[in-house]
């Protein structure tokens, strides 16, 4: 607790103790309450004094406001319905309905701030230190002060403090806090490591490669501090209510308390005045929209922040209505459906084994830097060693030709099958296909593609399982491969053979034929797609670890890189937006039967206060249900 | 110039959502928010009027919110 929230909590006890004490007079001397009584000066002091106590900063909170010009507000609703009370002698029920609502406005208090605090303790990234080597000493700075290609220490337990370079030692980093991703990343020297980590066992010693300002931390604390800059349309709403709200309210409450007196009192003669002022001063307390205003607000904050424990990194509340409402989903393909890395996915052997021939392929292709060559490499180490290769050539854009264990090896395309003198079945596979030529004789292919990511297929079906009406890929590869990627993990539509200006104008036409009213998500890997990322209501990047431009250009960013986390995405965006939908009945629909009841007599101003605080405290405990958001039951 | 306030004891949404309203029509302001939930309060304005304008900011959110501290750096 704050010391403000202190002060008041001793300033309750103080006038709910003075009240107890003024209702007690009630029942030992009964004769307190007898006007002719002199003890009924000692009683109502009582309850006088604990009306003061309690809620004195209301009443001055109320006539500072109103000389401001800010009339209508909660202050002002409580003053006007307390001091009601006590003019008509409800010396009790004003003292009480005081204290109620400071306790009420107490409570609320402390569980806003400490879901705030659990939800930014969550966030918390930011490293308070770094451990810097200078003149052969470990000086402790802040991270801001240590300049790039300094060398800083990290213990076993601390969070890196900037980006750099290892170059000394190898441990375990925990990158939950920026990806979600709980097993820890080995790393060694020569390897990058990221500010926002934290180092979990072995001692390290980096060079710093960013300035502080451009480290990961800073630029994702950036992100979220922004966050709650973006507000979303319901938020705005309801602010937006919340003021045209109270002034109708009090015309309301104004007119119950005068036309049925003056009605009933003109027809029957029988003047009412105190039932009907009570029923409208009980109408005002009812009425406060404190319970929407502050759970909306806090219900986006609880998604934004369960999100960001996934890796998922939102850059504002709108986008998590935006998000809500999707139901057309475009992605790029290489390097967010597909790992953007080759892998050989099917070995065709002809007179030769598969492994022969794998190893004939790798063995010539070792001279090659090609992603291809290295791919064929990589699955050829799997499987055995690799013989040696002789007299190597590589000819750009056809292959490479070797002698391997004293035979002609030639490994490449037709072309180069060709010039070896092999005959070769030609293939129409998605992927590329490289042949293999023994001594000119044709001996089978290895056909190699980019690797769907494991998690496509289920993210997609989880896609469609949320309300997905249509997935989309775009790409600039052959359409044999992306119509194989696309029927594989089950894509309703393909657009392939893209250059890379008709992504956008793709997107554009996708834009035209969703459905009304719904949104569209454009998901890619940050490179090069910025315009589409732009273009989309909601931009997704992927991978935002190491690369700035993605966390920039992207409106929401996957920070792990994993594409599971797009349900999970949408997920969080349903389940807050049902949250928040929930509150605003829940407290809507309490409100206007408590106002009903009130109008007709039934209920009376405790009832109110229940109502109204009440209300406020299930509705902010039902907004940090938002923070909760479990990888489980996803479809 | 963008520049972000730490608020202290800003306890209800609503009286955030006056401040941001009331610096918004300060002159030269080009964009503020306030945030209830982060505590904290951003201004876009002028380069040339800037000191000037958190100063009107400053004077506007405690006409809303007197008990609400900026904290200036």
């Amino acid at each position: 607790m704050s010391k403000k929230q202190k002060k008041t909590l001793i300033r309750i006890i103080t006038a709910a103790v003075v009240f107890a004490a003024g209702i007690a007079m009630g029942f030992v001397f009964p004769e307190s309450e007898d006007v002719t009584s002199p003890l009924i000066y000692v009683r109502t002091g009582a309850l006088l004094a604990a009306y003061l106590i309690a809620g004195f900063d209301v009443l001055l909170k109320a006539v500072h406001n109103i000389m401001h010009g800010q009339v209508f507000d909660e202050n002002f609703l409580m003053m006007i319905a307390s001091i009601g009370a006590v003019v008509i002698g409800e010396y009790s029920e004003g003292a009480a309905v005081m204290i109620f609502y400071q306790t009420g406005e107490l409570f609320q208090s402390v569980a806003v701030g400490k879901s705030r605090k659990s939800i930014s303790d969550m966030m918390d990234i930011n490293p308070e230190f770094a451990n810097v080597e200078r003149n052969g000493e470990t000086i402790e700075v802040e991270p801001d002060e240590v300049s790039v290609g300094e060398t800083v220490v990290i213990k076993p337990g601390e969070r890196v403090p900037l980006d750099g370079e290892v170059i000394f030692g190898a441990s375990g980093l925990n990158t939950a806090a920026l990806t979600g991703e709980s097993a820890p990343r080995g790393v060694t020297v020569g390897d990058e490591v990221i500010s926002g980590c934290v180092n979990t066992d072995g001692l390290l010693k980096i060079r710093v490669t960013k300035p502080y300002s451009d480290s990961t931390v800073a630029k994702i604390l950036e992100l979220v501090e922004n966050s709650s800059e973006s507000k979303a349309k319901t938020e705005n709403f309801i602010t937006r209510f919340a003021r045209v709200y109270t002034p109708i309210v009090v015309i309301a409450a104004v007119l119950l308390a005068v036309l049925p007196s003056v009605i009933i009192g003109l027809s029957k003669g029988d003047w009412q005045w105190g039932t009907w002022v009570y029923r409208a001063l009980t109408f005002l307390v009812v009425s406060c929209p404190c319970a929407l205003v502050i759970s909306v607000p806090l219900s986006y904050f609880g998604g934004i922040g369960g999100a960001s424990r996934h890796g998922i990194m939102i850059k504002g509340a709108n986008y998590l209505e935006q998000l809500n409402k999707a139901k057309t989903f475009v992605f790029d393909k290489t390097g967010t459906l597909t790992t953007g890395s080759f892998a050989v996915t099917e070995k065709h052997a002809e007179g030769i084994s598969d492994n022969e021939l794998l190893s004939y392929c790798a063995a010539a292709e070792q001279i090659s830097n090609h992603p291809i060559a290295r791919s064929i490499v990589a699955a050829a180490k799997l499987a055995g060693d690799i013989p040696k290769a002789e007299n190597a050539r590589e000819t750009a854009g056809c292959g490479v030709e070797a002698v391997v264990d004293g035979r002609e090896i030639a490994v490449g395309n037709a072309r180069l099958m060709a010039k070896a003198g092999a005959r070769v079945d030609e293939t129409e596979k998605a992927g590329t296909v490289v042949y293999c030529a023994v001594d000119g004789e044709y001996c089978g292919y290895v056909l190699v593609a980019d690797e769907i990511k494991e998690n496509s297929k289920a993210a997609l079906s989880g896609l469609k399982a949320l309300g997905a009406e249509k997935t989309v890929m775009l790409t600039g590869d052959r359409s044999v491969t992306a119509d194989a990627v696309a029927n594989s993990i089950g894509l309703d539509e393909v657009r392939s053979q893209l250059l890379p200006d008709g992504k956008v104008t793709a997107l554009e036409e996708i834009y035209a034929a969703k459905p009304a009213k719904s949104t569209l998500v454009y998901v890619g890997d940050g490179m090069n797609d910025a315009p589409s990322l732009a273009r989309a209501d909601v931009g997704i990047a992927m991978g935002g670890l190491g690369s700035d431009a993605a966390i920039e250009a992207a409106d929401i960013v996957l920070m792990n890189d994993d594409i599971a986390n797009l349900p999970l995405a949408v997920r969080t965006a349903r389940k807050t937006h049902r949250i928040v939908m929930q509150n605003i009945v829940f407290a809507l629909g309490v409100k206007v039967a408590v106002l009903a009841l009130a109008a007709f007599g039934i209920g009376n101003m405790w009832l109110a206060v229940f109502a109204d605080v009440g209300v406020s405290v299930i509705a902010i405990l039902n907004a940090m249900r938002c923070m909760r958001i479990s990888q489980k039951n996803l479809t | 110039m963008k520049k972000t306030f730490k608020l202290t004891d800003l306890d209800c949404a609503n009286c955030a959502a006056k401040m941001e309203d009331a610096i918004k029509k300060i002159d030269g302001v080009e964009n503020a928010s306030v945030s209830f939930m982060t505590q904290k309060m951003t201004i876009e304005a002028d380069d040339a009027r800037f000191d000037d304008v958190v100063k009107e900011a400053v004077r506007v959110c405690k006409k809303v919110e007197p008990d609400c501290e900026i904290v200036l750096k």
